[in-house]
């Protein structure tokens, strides 16, 4: 899995990850590869395949941000015997899939 | 609103528990001071770790503003030389974050949201917690009221850093630290409780570590 961390010139730490960081944690959930859905940014309307945010993986959930914006595209926290997943920053995602 | 202020009284209040009266520990903890408890499921630390859901706020003094609204659209607001004129508390307290760690004997320096909130008019039981950045946070109001909350823009000596939520953040310990809104520009005052941004996302409303609630249905 690759990941390209941007290093935060304030905190002089790597602040996020990109969304391959999401492909675990939500192919829990999802049975295809989330990484490749297309989605787009609410705020901005941009569109991004998932694997395009910037995930802050080291706060209490998971938080994807538009690359574009940084609105909260996605929200996710695991506890031991569930899922939340909050989409609302997208305004669909679209999936690829076999005919 | 009346509250009593006690003004730079040094205490902690890891251990209290809801409704109960504040008590100094009557002596100074240091990093490692085995004398403190820990919340089931917990594990100490003695680093600060920076926990974020988003890029770091760069927030200029000159343009800080603090404002709580109530329930009505009254409106309060304190710019950084009003915040700074108003009497401090520096306080000692354990943090709890929600991810684990525990980190006993932090030292601050703050204003209580006894002072700030003795003027304000409302009716209202809930507060909304509102930081530049984005992030908000709810709880009861109770629970920022009686010592138990406080404006905090220092740091172990030092102006409160960025990455710990410089300018100013909340600091209202006896919840998970998510709690403690960093970079905060305003609470809102409402009749009715409304969830912020991980509450509304499977963490628990409340928060309290000793009680374990860290998601819902905890
Ligand atoms: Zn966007």
């Amino acid at each position: 899995m690759a990941h390209h961390p941007d290093h935060d010139p304030g905190t002089g730490q790597y602040a996020y990850e990109d969304g391959n960081a999401l492909a675990g944690p939500l192919s829990e959930i999802l049975t295809v590869d989330p990484t490749s859905a297309l989605g787009r940014c609410t705020g901005c309307g941009s569109r991004w395949p998932l694997a395009h945010l910037h995930v802050y993986a080291q706060a209490p959930g998971y938080v994807g941000r538009c690359p574009d914006c940084d609105q909260v595209i996605l929200r996710l926290v695991r506890s031991p015997d569930k899922a939340w997943l909050d989409l609302r920053g997208t305004v669909a995602l679209t999936f690829r899939l076999g005919p | 609103m009346r509250h009593v202020v006690n003004n730079g009284k040094e205490c902690t209040f890891g251990e209290r528990r809801h409704g109960m009266a504040i008590v100094s520990r009557g002596f100074r903890g240091r990093p490692g001071d085995t004398h403190h408890k820990l919340p089931p499921g917990q594990y100490e630390t003695t680093d600060f770790p920076v926990l974020s859901a988003g890029p770091t706020p760069r927030v200029d003094r000159d343009g800080w503003e603090l404002t709580v609204r109530t329930e009505t659209g009254a409106r309060h607001s304190w710019n950084w030389a009003q915040l700074m004129a108003l009497p401090s508390q520096t306080p000692t307290v354990d943090l709890h974050c929600v991810t684990k760690w525990s980190k006993f004997a932090t030292e601050w320096q703050g204003v209580s949201l006894d002072v700030l909130l003795e003027d304000v008019e409302t009716a209202a039981e809930f507060a909304l917690v509102h930081s530049y950045g984005g992030y908000t946070t709810n709880l009861p109001l109770e629970d920022l009221l009686d010592g138990q909350a406080w404006i905090a823009y220092r740091h172990d000596g030092e102006d409160l850093a960025p990455e710990h939520g410089g300018p100013a953040r909340l600091l209202v310990p006896h919840l998970y630290l998510w709690k403690s809104a960093k970079w905060v520009r305003g609470i809102q005052l409402l009749l009715e409780d409304e969830p912020g941004f991980w509450e509304s996302a499977g963490y628990h409303d409340y928060g309290d570590p000793w009680r374990e609630q860290r998601y819902q249905g905890d």
